[in-house]
C-alpha cells in the first residue's frame, strides 16, 4: 500500500534527471566545442573572449548560476520570454559545463601532432576542412573518456535543479518526504536511483578508456 | 620546349624564432626536373621546401609557380592542392583507413565524386605496391608502407610537382629501397620533383641537378656528377665525407 507513491513518482523523476543530463550535456558539448575552438583559433579577440568566459564561469558556484539564470535573468527578460524551469536549467548547466568542456577540447586539440594539420593543409584543405575531417575526429576520440566523466558529474549536479522546481529525483525526494514522513526510506531510494544511473555510466567510461588505450597503441597518432 | 620553369624562387628569406634560416635563395625548377637538395642539419632544407607550398610564409622574396607569383595574402589552398608534399614522419591520418587517407582530399578539395576517387586511389595503391592494404589502418603498416601510402595520398591530388622532405630518414634501412623505388618510378614518368635527401646514391642516379644548401644559402649547384664527385668547396667536400 505504502509503495504506491514511489511507483507513481520515481520513474518520471528518473526520466527527468536523465533527460536534463542529456540535454544539458548536448548544450555543454556544442558550446564547449565552440569556446574551445575560439580559445585556440587565429582571432585575437575571440581567443580573449573565450578565456574570460572560461575563467568567469569556473569562478562562480553552479548553484548560483542556476538561480541567476532562472530568477535573475528570468526576471530581466520576463516581458519578452518566460523560459520553463527545464529550459532555464538546461541552459544554465550547459553554459557552466561548456567552460570545463572547452578546456577539455583545447587540450585535445593541442595534444594532436602538428604534422596532422600540416599534412591536411599541404593537401589543399582549408582550415575548416582540416578541422572537420582530420583534427576534430582525432581530438574527439581522445577526449571521449573525459567527456564521459563530465557527463557523470553533470548527472549528479542535476540535483541542484530541484531549486527551480523541476521534478527530478532530488525534488521528488523532498516532496515524497513531506508526503510520507519517511525520510530515511525516501532518501535511501533516491540515493539508490542516482547510483543506478551513475555506476553503469562510469563503468562504461572506464571500458571506453581502456579500449581507446589499446586501439591508440595500434594506431599511433 | 617549355622554357619557363615550373617553380621559380626569387631571393627567399625566412626567419624562425628570431634566427634567419633562409638568407636569400633563388632557384628554378624546370618541368619534369628532379632537383635534389642536400646540406647539413639546420641548413634550412625543410624550411625551403615548406616555403614552396607556403607551410611557411617567406618573409621576403617571391615564389612563382607555373609562371604566376603566388601571393601569400590570397587563399593558399588552391596552390597547395597542385603541389604534393611527403613528410619525413609520414603524417598519415591515423583515424582513417588507408583508402580513406587517399580519397579524403580529392573528394573534399577537388570535389571528386567518391566512386571515381576510390578508383583513382586503388590505381595509386597498385602503383605503390599496396593493393592488398586498402582496408588497413595506418598504424598496422610498416614505416615503408606508410610512406608509400603518403606518396599515393599526395599523388591522388594529381599535383604538378612533388616535394619530398627526407622521406626515408625515419625508416629502417631495409625499408628505404621500396620508397626510393616508387620515387624513381615517378621521376621516370616526368614528375617535377624537389627532393631533400641524404641518399647520395639516389641523387646521383635519379637527380638531374643537385643543390648544396649551407647556412641558408645555395653554396653549390650543378649536375649530380659534378657536385657529388667533384665538389668545388671545402665545406661540401667535408659534408660529402660523412657519406663516403
Ligand atoms: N618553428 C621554429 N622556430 C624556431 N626555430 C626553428 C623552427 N623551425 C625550425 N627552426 C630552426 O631552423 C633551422 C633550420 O631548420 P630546417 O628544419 O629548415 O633545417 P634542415 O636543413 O631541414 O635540417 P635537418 O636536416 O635537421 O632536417 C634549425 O636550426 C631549426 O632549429
Ligand atoms: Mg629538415
Amino acid at each position: 500500500m505504502e509503495l504506491n507513491p514511489y511507483f507513481e513518482f520515481i520513474p518520471s523523476a528518473l526520466a527527468n534527471t536523465a533527460l536534463l543530463t542529456v540535454s544539458a550535456l548536448s548544450v555543454g558539448v556544442a558550446l564547449g566545442l565552440v569556446v574551445g575552438l575560439a580559445r585556440i583559433g587565429p582571432v585575437g579577440w575571440l581567443r580573449a573572449g573565450a578565456a574570460v568566459y572560461v575563467e568567469v564561469i569556473r569562478a562562480v558556484p553552479l548553484f548560483v548560476q542556476i538561480l541567476y539564470l532562472y530568477y535573475g535573468v528570468g526576471y530581466l527578460i520576463r516581458k519578452i520570454y518566460v523560459p520553463s524551469p527545464f529550459v532555464s536549467a538546461t541552459v544554465a548547466f550547459g553554459i557552466c559545463y561548456a567552460a570545463y568542456i572547452a578546456e577539455i577540447f583545447r587540450a585535445g586539440f593541442q595534444s594532436l601532432d602538428r604534422g596532422q594539420a600540416e599534412a591536411a593543409r599541404a593537401l589543399g584543405m582549408t582550415r575548416r576542412q582540416a578541422m572537420r575531417h582530420v583534427l576534430l575526429p582525432q581530438a574527439f576520440r581522445n577526449i571521449l573518456p573525459a567527456l564521459g566523466n563530465e557527463g557523470v558529474a553533470l548527472l549528479k549536479d542535476t540535483s541542484l535543479a530541484s531549486v527551480v522546481a523541476i521534478s527530478e529525483l532530488t525534488q521528488v525526494g523532498g516532496a515524497l518526504t513531506n508526503k510520507l514522513y519517511k525520510p530515511f526510506e525516501v532518501w535511501t531510494i533516491i540515493a539508490l536511483c542516482y547510483l543506478a544511473l551513475t555506476l553503469p555510466l562510469s563503468w562504461a567510461v572506464r571500458k571506453l578508456e581502456a579500449r581507446l588505450r589499446v586501439r591508440g597503441a595500434a594506431h599511433p597518432a | 620546349m617549355s622554357a619557363a620553369p615550373l617553380i621559380r624562387l626569387n631571393d627567399i628569406h625566412k626567419s624562425l624564432g628570431g634566427k634567419e634560416i633562409l638568407r636569400g635563395i633563388s632557384l628554378d625548377v624546370a618541368r619534369g626536373e628532379v632537383l635534389c637538395v642536400i646540406g647539413p642539419s639546420g641548413s634550412g632544407k625543410s624550411t625551403l621546401i615548406r616555403c614552396i607550398n607556403f607551410l611557411e610564409i617567406p618573409d621576403r622574396g617571391t615564389i612563382e609557380f607555373d609562371g604566376c607569383v603566388v601571393r601569400p595574402d590570397q587563399p593558399l589552398d588552391a596552390h597547395r592542392a597542385r603541389v604534393g608534399m611527403v613528410f619525413q614522419r609520414f603524417n598519415l591520418f591515423p583515424h582513417l583507413s588507408v583508402l580513406d587517407n587517399i580519397t579524403l582530399a580529392p573528394t573534399r578539395v577537388l570535389g571528386l565524386e567518391s566512386g571515381r576517387a576510390t578508383k583513382r586511389a586503388r590505381e595509386l595503391l597498385d602503383r605503390v605496391g599496396l593493393s592488398d592494404r586498402e582496408a588497413s589502418w595506418p598504424g598496422e603498416l610498416s614505416g615503408g608502407q606508410q610512406q608509400r601510402v603518403a606518396i599515393a595520398r599526395a599523388l591522388a591530388m594529381e599535383p604538378q610537382a612533388m616535394l619530398f622532405d627526407e622521406v626515408t630518414s625515419a625508416l629502417d634501412p631495409e625499408l628505404v629501397g621500396e620508397v626510393l623505388a616508387v620515387m624513381k618510378g615517378l621521376a621516370r614518368e616526368g614528375m617535377t620533383m624537389l627532393v631533400v635527401t641524404h641518399q647520395m646514391k639516389f641523387a646521383k642516379e635519379v637527380g638531374h641537378r643537385v643543390v648544396f644548401l649551407e647556412g641558408g644559402r645555395v653554396a653549390e649547384e650543378g649536375r649530380p656528377a659534378e657536385i657529388l664527385e667533384a665538389p668545388k668547396t671545402e665545406r661540401l667536400r667535408e659534408f660529402l665525407g660523412h657519406f663516403a
